[in-house]
């Protein structure tokens, strides 16, 4: 029972989130609004991959070179660079992780 | 482009995105037991949330006994940014009916804003671009209520799930959607900023250290931006 009062919980403000700006067709936003609006996803984004790789567990800074997250994310950015192609940058990054994992003997085989 | 055409071509550029939240989904469906969801749970917070980073959070947090209260002041947090999409799509979305803004909401998620704003900074006229934000939107959808299914029923059979680390596909999506952009000092900026504020700020209670970096990003984006017009104006 809690936990469906959780789920419609959650609903209720992802869906808030969601449609905050698009429940007010009128709003106009002021320049500054707008200039920083480019910015959003690079910020958010970047701000969820770079401890993603850095702090795999979430907790403990992980600079070693048997971190694949770092190792794999690093090649995955190269990927991205040089290719600027969506699906080559996923499915090879996701190759190279699991290469390395496979590597590092990390993966429970 | 005709609505048939919108609708299935943001389908077909969703896909690559799929490929990413594909493993994430699974996980979701096959850790969700463990966590203390019921398969009713786990199939409903798929269908009614829809957004797998709070769900994620939501099951280690439920694992760890948080309350009510903290797990949804913790979805609010990290679900901010979605109200920054939706400032950033609404000029694109003014224009339609609620019957269309309501549901284009729902299925706003990270993968379908990248993919979206894509398809509105292109300068052709099409009055159907609304079509191509609902085929990206719904591919997804189904896409990742079809992995929780999947992570439901054979999760259970491949053993230590949770430590193959198909979380790294969220970050290789990311990845993917983030580079292509940093193609002026401004945006390579931004990046810099807030990766080294999410760093710093990693150990912050209900993932505020996420929006501060988020924050920060985009005021370092901006103030770069603007001295940039002022230094070319004096050129001129």
């Amino acid at each position: 029972m809690e936990n469906w009062l959780l789920i419609f919980g959650m609903l209720a403000i992802t869906f808030t989130t969601r449609y905050s700006l698009f429940a007010f067709p009128d709003l106009r936003f002021p320049e500054l609004v707008r200039q920083g609006l480019h910015y959003v996803p690079t910020a958010v984004l970047t701000a969820i991959v770079v401890p993603g790789m850095l702090l795999p567990d979430g907790q403990h800074l992980a600079l070693s070179l048997d971190n694949a997250y770092l190792l794999a994310g690093l090649v995955t950015i190269g990927i991205a660079a040089l290719t600027r192609n969506l699906l080559a940058t996923i499915a090879g990054g996701l190759l190279v992780f699991f290469l390395l994992r496979w590597l590092f003997g990390q993966l429970p085989l | 482009m005709s609505r048939h055409h919108e609708f299935l071509q943001g389908a077909r550029d969703m896909l690559p995105m799929l490929l990413g939240a594909m493993p994430f989904g699974i996980i979701f469906g096959s850790l969700a037991g463990a966590a203390g969801l019921t398969p009713w749970q786990t199939i409903g917070m798929s269908v009614l949330v829809f957004a797998g980073s709070a769900q994620f959070i939501a099951l280690s947090l439920l694992g760890g006994g948080a309350t009510l209260a903290v797990l949804l002041l913790t979805t609010l947090v990290v679900n901010l940014r979605h109200a920054l999409y939706s400032a950033s799509l609404q000029p694109f979305v003014r224009h339609l009916p609620k019957r269309w803004r309501m549901p284009l909401a729902f299925w706003l998620t990270d993968e379908a804003f990248a993919v979206v704003q894509h398809r509105y900074a292109e300068t052709d006229s099409s009055p159907h671009k609304h079509w191509y934000f609902l085929g990206a939107a719904l591919a997804m959808y189904l896409n990742w209520q079809l992995c929780t299914l999947i992570g439901l029923v054979f999760g259970q059979s491949v053993p230590n799930i949770a430590a193959w680390g198909l979380d790294f596909a969220m970050l290789a999506t990311f990845i993917g959607i983030v580079v292509p952009v940093l193609r002026n000092r401004p945006q390579v900026a931004a990046a810099v900023v807030a990766g080294a504020v999410a760093l710093v700020g990693h150990g912050l209670p209900y993932k505020l250290g996420l929006m501060a970096a988020a924050g920060a990003g985009i005021v370092v984006g901006v103030v770069l931006e603007r001295r940039y017009r002022l230094l070319q104006d004096e050129v001129f």
